[in-house]
């Protein structure tokens, strides 16, 4: 044990590893507040982004064109200027610019429009014969939504789900811009600004790693829900 | 039971109005299996969604059990809709529920029955179309024949009093058409249901329907019972859909009359007609020879029918036309 504990020292002397815990724990939690609001921002939008879109079952052409014109004002804008821009929001939110909560409310509002999207895709992709069968047993609207659209679009949702997270993940590395943390953080300051490549590989090791538990774990829900 | 006054139905694509429903009436009565028969965009997909309003009429008035459905709400809507049963060329079945799942759907929508309630009806269900064991699958695993039986069981669910199938068949295989019809005919009697279909193969209409309605570019070019549409059509479009049924070629079945002596008859039977010894004691009465040049003998629905080409020749022509006048069949001189 203590034979491997000077190895790792003398391969990776800048690493600290009780640091490298830290920000692991900060990237988990920005990861999980970030995805959680995500979702229940993202899921609701991207449904009335289905529904008032040309051709679908409450087509409002002008509602439809400003939820669209946001969102695309929201994806255009870089995450990094988008970080900045947010920090009155964000005090106003959350009491302070700094740290995971800090790091949060523009995650989400930068997640949020491009997860809307993906689900209005993944909804698009459910059958129009599904709808009208569902429309022929007299259901309302509400519940063509929930018993038959998010259903049938669930393993899309899924994928949708396992994309955001991802691209969470490359967002957080940028919030350590605006003091957010993280191991992204970790690795611009430590591995970038002071040039220790050792806790660059480190950190970006772990990334890796959490992205492919990410990918994969997603990859297995959107399988589990496929019954086609 | 289904009413049409003067209902009419055209799409608005670039500012211009396109009929796909020309002003129609039309009668269904209670417990009758009524077929519609047309080429693709003849209209009888939008007529058949007027009914349940997945169209919106652009005129004309809807009456169904007296009560006017193009006045309806947006709530009578759904209630109203939730007494007719739809069934769809591709099944239309939710992949991400059981057949079972499937079947309770129209059920916990209308949220009327308590859980243990809407599993009986749903075990019923499942036992009249004959998937008992399938209750558990999903609908990948099933057959065609199989997911369309799941569809007609999903259909019923609610106790319809109206089916409207939408090319039900179209997908399926001639043995299971036959099987899936068979089912239809059975729950048509069994439930006094009035089932509304569309196809456009003849052969459905022949096997299952009462009555009949032809059409083309949007218009009802012919209407009736489908012994009479089938047996004595009026209109091209139902004469080209008889022919392909029949798979009889009119022109050359006259090339060849061409080089027949004697007088030729086309003799129409139908029902017990079909079975009496007509021909025979025709023949020995008058002296006249007969040659058959073409014929079929098969079942509309229920009722045989019987249709033969003859030639005539020799012995007293005028008595043996007398005769078969005279008799419970429908004769035509060709010649």
């Amino acid at each position: 044990m203590d034979a491997l504990t000077r190895l790792l020292h003398s391969l990776l002397p800048n690493v600290d590893w009780a640091e490298i815990g830290y920000a692991s724990l900060d990237t988990l939690s920005m990861l999980g507040g970030s995805l959680l609001f995500t979702v229940i921002l993202g899921l609701p939008l991207g449904v009335l982004l289905f529904l008032t879109g040309p051709r679908q079952m409450f087509e409002q052409k002008a509602l439809y064109g400003v939820l669209s014109l946001l969102v695309n004002i929201l994806r255009s804008v870089p995450f990094v200027i988008l970080l900045i821009v947010m920090i009155p929001f964000t005090v106003l939110v959350t009491g302070t610019s700094l740290g995971v909560a800090g790091a949060i409310p523009p995650l989400v509002v930068g997640a949020t429009p491009f997860f809307a999207r993906l689900v209005e895709t993944a909804l698009r992709e459910v059958d129009r014969g599904i709808i009208e069968a569902t429309q022929a047993m007299g259901a309302s609207t509400r519940q063509i939504v929930v018993n038959a659209l998010l259903p049938e679009a669930l393993p899309g949702i899924f994928a949708a789900v396992t994309v955001t997270a991802i691209t969470l993940v490359s967002y957080t590395a940028m919030s350590g811009l605006i003091g957010g943390g993280g191991l992204g953080d970790l690795a611009v300051r430590y591995g970038y600004q002071r040039y220790q490549p050792d806790v660059m590989l480190v950190t970006v090791v772990l990334l890796l790693v959490l992205v492919q538990i990410l990918q994969s774990a997603g990859d297995k829900l959107v399988v589990h829900f496929s019954r086609k | 039971m289904i009413n049409f006054h003067q209902v009419r139905k055209a799409y608005r694509v670039n500012g211009q109005d396109i009929p796909a429903l020309q002003p129609s009436d039309l009668q269904i009565a209670r417990g009758e299996v009524f077929g519609i028969i047309g080429h693709s965009g003849a209209g009888k997909s939008t007529l058949l969604r007027l009914i349940n309003r997945l169209e919106e009429p652009s005129g004309g008035r809807i009456q169904i059990d007296g009560e006017d459905v193009t006045a309806l709400d947006a709530a009578g809507l759904r209630r109203f809709r939730q007494r007719v049963g739809m069934i769809f060329q591709h099944f239309n079945l939710l992949s991400s529920k059981t057949v079972a799942a499937n079947v309770a759907l129209p059920l916990k929508l209308a949220g009327v029955l308590s859980r243990s309630a809407m599993e009986t009806r749903v075990a019923e269900l499942l036992a009249r179309v004959g998937l008992s064991e399938h209750a558990n699958k999903y609908p990948a695993q099933l057959s065609g024949g199989q997911k369309q039986r799941v569809g007609i069981a999903r259909a019923l669910a609610t106790e319809p009093k109206i089916l409207l199938c939408d090319e039900a068949t179209s997908a399926l295989d001639p043995q299971t058409t036959a099987s899936v019809l068979q089912l239809l005919a059975q729950i048509n009697r069994e439930l006094n249901l009035t089932i509304v279909l569309i196809t456009h193969e003849m052969d459905v209409i022949r096997r299952v329907c009462d009555r009949v309605a032809v059409m083309d570019a949007g218009v009802i070019v012919e209407m009736g019972s489908v012994a009479d549409v089938f047996l004595h059509p009026q209109h091209a479009t139902t004469r080209r859909f008889v022919q392909e049924a029949e798979q009889v070629d009119e022109g050359e079945l006259h090339d060849d009359f061409a080089h027949v002596a004697g007088r030729i008859l086309r003799l129409t039977f139908q029902g017990q007609a079909t079975y009496a010894p007509l021909l025979g004691s025709v023949a020995r009465e008058t002296g006249v020879d007969y040659s058959i040049l073409a014929g079929r003998i098969d079942h509309i629905k229920d009722t045989p029918y019987g249709q033969l080409t003859l030639a005539l020749t020799g012995g007293d022509l005028d008595a043996a036309l007398a005769r078969l006048k005279a008799a419970d069949v429908h004769l035509e001189v060709l010649r």
